[in-house]
C-alpha cells in the first residue's frame, strides 16, 4: 500500500497533465484515434468551431471574451454539444445517467443528510442548502436536487446543454427556480462564489486538467462544506465495462465518448483532492446489473465510483 | 406576485363552482392550500387519483401515512357523492352482500396506514379455518391458522366498511387532497422529451378534463377506476382477457350458529363459497352459467335456501369420507353450517378475466381492477388491488427520496415490475381453478382430486399454499 501511494504521489507530482494524456495501454491509443460516432466527418475538424463562446450574459462581468479556462477540453465538449438534444431522452445516449440517477442521488441524500444533520425522512431535506452542479449537462441531476429542496445552480461549458436544461426545467414550478449558466468552475471562483455543496458527477474524466479542476471545486466550497465527485475508474474492468460495453456492445454512448487514459483511479482522486484541502470521507461504487437493468451502490469501486468529501477549514 | 393574486381569485371561483358536497371537498376547497399552483385557471397537483373506490382510497391513505409522501397534493376524481360526506355505516344494518376476503397481508397494510382501527369498529369476521372440497367426494383440504403459526387466515369485511374506514382514516389526517365530484372525460399527456419550440408550460403534466367543465393538471395520473377503467382506455393501454360465460350470485344468508370457517366447494358448474361475515351471517359467492343464475335469482327464497344447502351438503355427489383417510381432529372434513334464511337481495355479476398489457405508461399508472380483474373466487380480487396501492405508494416514496419526477416512466415501471408477475400468477391460479372445475373429467376427476389430496397429505406444501393464501408470499391465494 505504502509503495503504491508513493508511486501515485510521484505520478501526480511528475505532471498532472499526464493523467489525461499519458497512454499506458495501446488499447487507449485505439480509442483515442477512433471516431466518436458513426459519422466520423464530424471529428475533430468541427470541434474548434463548436467550442462554446464564453460570453454568457448572466456571468460575464465585463462582456469581453475571456481566454478559455484551463479545465476545458475542446474535443470532449464537441462530443457533448453534438448530442445535446438527446439529454432528456431516457433511451438516448444518456440512458446510463438516467438509470444511474436514483442510485447516485440516494448516496448524495444519505451523505448530505448526515453531514448537514438534515432530516432523512423529509421530502425536501436539502432545504436551506446552496448546491452547485458543475457540468450539469441537461440538468438530469440538478432537477432532482431542486425537488429535494436545494437552491440549485447548474453550470456547464456547453451553451446548448444549458439551453436544453433551462427549457426542461421551466415546465415545473419546483425546477424553474434552478439557476442555469453557461460558465466554468474557474470563472465562478474568480467571481468568488461559494456553495455549501459542490457536485461534479461524470465530469472530471472529460476535463483538461483534473487537478486544477479539483482546486476550482474546492474554492467553490465553503469551509466544512461538501464536495461530491463521481467518475469512471481507470481499471481493466472499467475499460471492459464502461467503454466496451457502454460504447460498443450496448451502444449507449456514441463511440469515443470516453478516453480511457483520462480516467482517474480512486487513489489518484483522493490524492488530488487532498492537495486541494478536501478530504474524502466516503466512497461507493456503482455496479450495473444487466439482468435488472439497474445500478446499485456497492463497495466495488472498480468501475464507476462516487466520493463524498468535505472541505477542511482554512 | 401576480401569480399569487391569480391563485386567490381562482381559488374563489373554484370554491364557487364545486357544490358543497360535504365535509372534505367543501372544506378543502375553501382553504385551497394544497394545490401547487394554477396555470391559466387550471389547478395543478402532484397526483390525480381517478376513482375513489377501495383501492384508490387505499392509495390516498397510504400516501397520507408516510413521511415522504404526506405533503403531496392529491386530487381525487370520483362522481360518487359518498366521498365528500361524513362516513356513516350502521352496525345493525343487515350485512351487505358485497364483501371482500381480506388477507393477513392486506390487514397489515391497513394497520400500517391507520385504517384497520376503523374496520374494527364495524362488522367484520376473522376466520381461522378454511375447507375446500369438491363434488366428487374424492378430494378435500382443510387447514387452520395454526398450520402457519398464525392467529387467523383472513377476515371477511363488507366492501362498504372497508371503503368508509379508508375515508375516515383520510379525513382524520391533514393530508392535502381535493375531491372533484365529477367524471374524467379527456386526458392529454405530452411526450417526455422537450423538443425545440414546444410550449413548455405544463408539458410535464398530464391534463385532465372533467365532465363538469373543470380541468386540472397532475404530474402523475393513477387509474383506480375499476374494470372498465376510463383512464386505461384514454391511455390506450390494451388488455388481454376473456369472459367466462359464467355469472356469480352474491348474497347474505343466515345460520342458526356463528360461522368461523371459510368454505368452498367446487361443483360441476363452478365453485360456491360460504364466507363468515359476523354474527350468524355468511356471504355466498356462487358461480354458475348465466341461465342458471337467472333462474336462481328469481326463484323463491325458500327454494333458493334449499338450493344453497343442496350445493353445500348433499347435492352433486358424495361428501369426502374423512375417516377413511385416517385423519381426525382439526383436519377431518366437516359439514358446513346449514343456511336457514336469505338475508339480502341476490345480486348477479358476470365473470371475466382481464389483464392490462401495461400497468404504466408515461405519467399514467393503473392499480386495482383497472389493471386486472380476476375470477372473484371468494372476494379475493381486492387484495391484489391493495397490494398494488401499497407497492405504488412505496415506489412513489422512493422516488421522492431521490427527487424523481413522479410521472417518470422509469419510476412507474418499477411498480409494474413488482406487481405484474404477482398479479398474473394469481390471475392464472384463479383461472386455472375455474377451468379445472368447469369440466367434468369423468374417471379422471380422481386426478384432479389428487391435487387436493396431495395438499392435504404433504404438510410443507400445504404450509406453502396457506402462506400464499394469506398473502405472505406476495400472491395471496384462497381457493
Ligand atoms: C457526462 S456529462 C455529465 C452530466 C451530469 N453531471 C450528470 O452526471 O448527469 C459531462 C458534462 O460535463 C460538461 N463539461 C465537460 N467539461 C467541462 C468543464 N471543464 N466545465 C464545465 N462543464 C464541463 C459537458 O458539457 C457535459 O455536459
Amino acid at each position: 500500500m505504502a509503495s503504491k501511494l508513493l508511486k501515485l504521489t510521484k505520478f501526480i507530482n511528475t505532471s498532472s497533465k499526464k493523467i489525461s494524456k499519458v497512454s499506458i495501454f495501446s488499447a487507449s491509443h485505439i480509442i483515442q484515434t477512433r471516431p466518436f460516432s458513426d459519422t466520423p466527418q464530424k471529428v475533430p475538424n468541427t470541434t474548434t468551431s463548436s467550442v462554446p463562446p464564453f460570453h454568457e450574459k448572466n456571468y460575464s462581468l465585463d462582456g469581453a471574451k475571456k481566454p478559455i479556462s484551463s479545465s476545458l477540453n475542446p474535443v470532449e465538449l464537441a462530443k457533448f454539444s453534438a448530442i445535446a438534444e438527446t439529454w432528456w431522452d431516457p433511451q438516448g445516449p444518456f440512458k446510463p445517467l438516467h438509470i444511474m440517477n436514483p442510485t447516485r442521488l440516494s448516496f448524495i441524500r444519505s451523505t448530505l443528510c448526515r453531514h448537514f444533520r438534515k432530516n432523512p425522512h423529509s421530502a425536501r431535506p436539502f432545504e436551506g442548502l446552496k448546491i452547485i452542479d458543475v457540468g450539469c449537462g441537461g440538468g438530469i441531476l440538478s432537477e432532482p436536487l431542486a425537488r429535494m429542496g436545494a437552491t440549485v445552480t447548474g453550470i456547464d461549458a456547453v451553451d446548448k446543454n444549458i439551453k436544453i436544461a433551462r427549457l426542461h426545467a421551466e415546465s415545473d414550478p419546483v425546477t424553474s427556480s434552478i439557476e442555469y449558466c453557461c460558465t466554468t468552475a474557474e470563472k465562478l471562483v474568480e467571481e468568488q462564489r461559494k456553495f455549501d455543496v459542490v457536485i461534479a458527477l461524470e465530469v472530471i474524466e472529460h476535463v483538461a486538467e483534473p487537478a486544477e479542476f479539483c482546486k476550482s471545486l474546492a474554492s467553490l466550497t465553503v469551509p466544512h462544506g461538501a464536495t461530491l465527485i463521481s467518475t469512471i475508474n481507470r481499471s481493466m474492468r472499467s475499460y471492459a465495462t464502461a467503454i466496451v460495453a457502454a460504447e460498443y456492445l450496448l451502444q449507449w454512448l456514441p463511440k469515443g465518448t470516453h478516453q480511457w487514459s483520462s480516467f482517474l483511479t480512486p487513489e489518484e482522486l483522493v490524492l488530488i483532492l487532498n492537495r486541494a484541502s478536501i478530504s474524502v470521507q466516503e466512497m461507493a461504487g456503482f455496479v450495473y446489473n444487466p439482468l435488472t437493468g439497474r445500478w446499485a451502490l456497492s463497495d466495488d469501486i472498480s468501475v464507476n465510483f462516487i466520493a463524498f468529501s468535505t472541505k477542511n477549514s482554512e | 406576485m401576480n401569480r399569487i393574486v391569480a391563485r386567490r381569485v381562482i381559488a374563489t371561483i373554484h370554491a364557487f363552482k364545486v357544490p358543497t358536497r360535504g365535509l372534505t371537498s367543501a372544506q378543502q376547497n375553501s382553504e385551497n392550500k394544497e394545490k401547487l399552483g394554477s396555470v391559466n385557471g387550471n389547478d395543478q397537483y402532484d397526483i390525480a387519483i381517478v376513482g375513489g373506490g377501495m383501492v384508490g382510497m387505499a392509495l390516498a391513505c397510504a400516501l397520507s401515512s408516510s413521511p415522504l409522501t404526506k405533503k403531496l397534493s392529491v386530487a381525487i376524481i370520483d362522481s360518487n357523492p359518498a366521498l365528500g360526506k361524513e362516513v356513516n355505516v350502521k352496525n345493525d344494518d343487515l350485512p351487505d352482500p358485497r364483501v371482500s376476503t381480506v388477507t393477513p397481508a392486506s390487514i397489515s397494510f391497513f394497520k400500517d396506514i391507520g385504517a384497520w382501527q376503523y374496520v374494527m369498529q364495524h362488522r367484520h369476521a376473522y376466520f381461522d379455518a378454511m375447507q375446500v372440497w369438491d363434488y366428487t367426494g374424492l378430494g378435500y383440504t382443510r387447514y387452520t391458522a395454526s398450520d402457519v403459526d398464525a392467529d387467523i387466515l383472513g377476515c371477511v369485511v363488507e366492501n362498504k366498511v372497508l371503503h368508509s374506514s379508508l375515508l375516515s382514516c383520510l379525513q382524520n389526517t391533514d393530508f392535502q387532497k381535493i375531491i372533484y365530484p365529477s367524471r374524467l372525460t379527456k386526458m392529454v399527456v405530452q411526450p417526455n422529451t422537450p423538443t425545440k419550440g414546444i410550449d413548455s408550460s405544463c408539458s410535464r403534466m398530464a391534463k385532465l378534463e372533467l365532465s363538469d367543465g373543470q380541468s386540472l393538471f397532475a404530474k402523475l395520473v393513477v387509474g383506480a377506476d375499476g374494470g372498465k377503467s376510463h383512464v386505461r382506455e384514454l391511455a390506450r393501454i390494451k388488455t388481454t382477457g376473456w369472459n367466462y360465460s359464467q355469472n356469480a350470485i352474491v348474497c347474505t344468508v343466515k345460520h342458526t350458529v356463528e360461522n368461523h370457517c371459510a368454505w368452498q366447494r367446487f361443483l360441476p358448474s363452478g365453485p360456491i363459497a360460504l364466507l363468515p361475515i359476523g354474527d350468524e351471517f355468511s356471504n355466498i359467492v356462487w358461480t354458475m352459467i348465466p341461465k342458471e343464475a337467472t333462474e336462481r335469482k328469481s326463484m323463491s327464497e325458500d327454494d333458493f335456501v334449499k338450493a344453497v344447502n343442496h350445493a353445500l351438503h348433499d347435492g352433486y355427489g358424495p361428501n369426502p369420507q374423512s375417516n377413511s383417510l385416517g385423519y381426525s381432529g382439526d383436519y377431518s372434513w366437516e359439514v358446513p353450517p346449514k343456511v336457514v334464511e336469505l338475508a339480502s337481495e341476490r345480486m348477479v355479476f358476470p365473470l371475466s378475466l382481464k389483464h392490462a398489457n401495461e400497468y404504466a405508461v408515461n405519467r399514467v399508472v393503473l392499480i386495482g381492477d383497472a389493471a386486472h380483474t380476476v375470477h372473484p373466487l371468494a372476494g379475493q380480487g381486492v387484495n391484489l388491488g391493495f397490494g398494488d396501492a401499497c407497492a405504488l405508494s412505496k415506489i412513489i416514496a422512493d422516488g421522492i427520496a431521490v427527487g424523481a419526477d413522479l410521472g417518470e416512466l422509469s419510476l412507474l415501471k418499477k411498480y409494474e415490475a413488482e406487481r405484474k408477475p404477482a398479479n398474473i400468477m394469481m390471475t392464472a391460479i384463479l383461472d386455472g381453478f375455474q377451468k379445472a372445475y368447469s369440466v367434468d373429467l369423468g374417471p379422471f376427476n380422481v386426478l384432479r382430486a389428487a391435487a387436493f389430496q396431495a395438499v392435504q397429505y404433504i404438510s410443507p406444501l400445504k404450509r406453502n399454499i396457506i402462506s400464499y393464501a394469506t398473502g405472505q408470499q406476495k400472491w395471496p391465494l384462497f381457493f
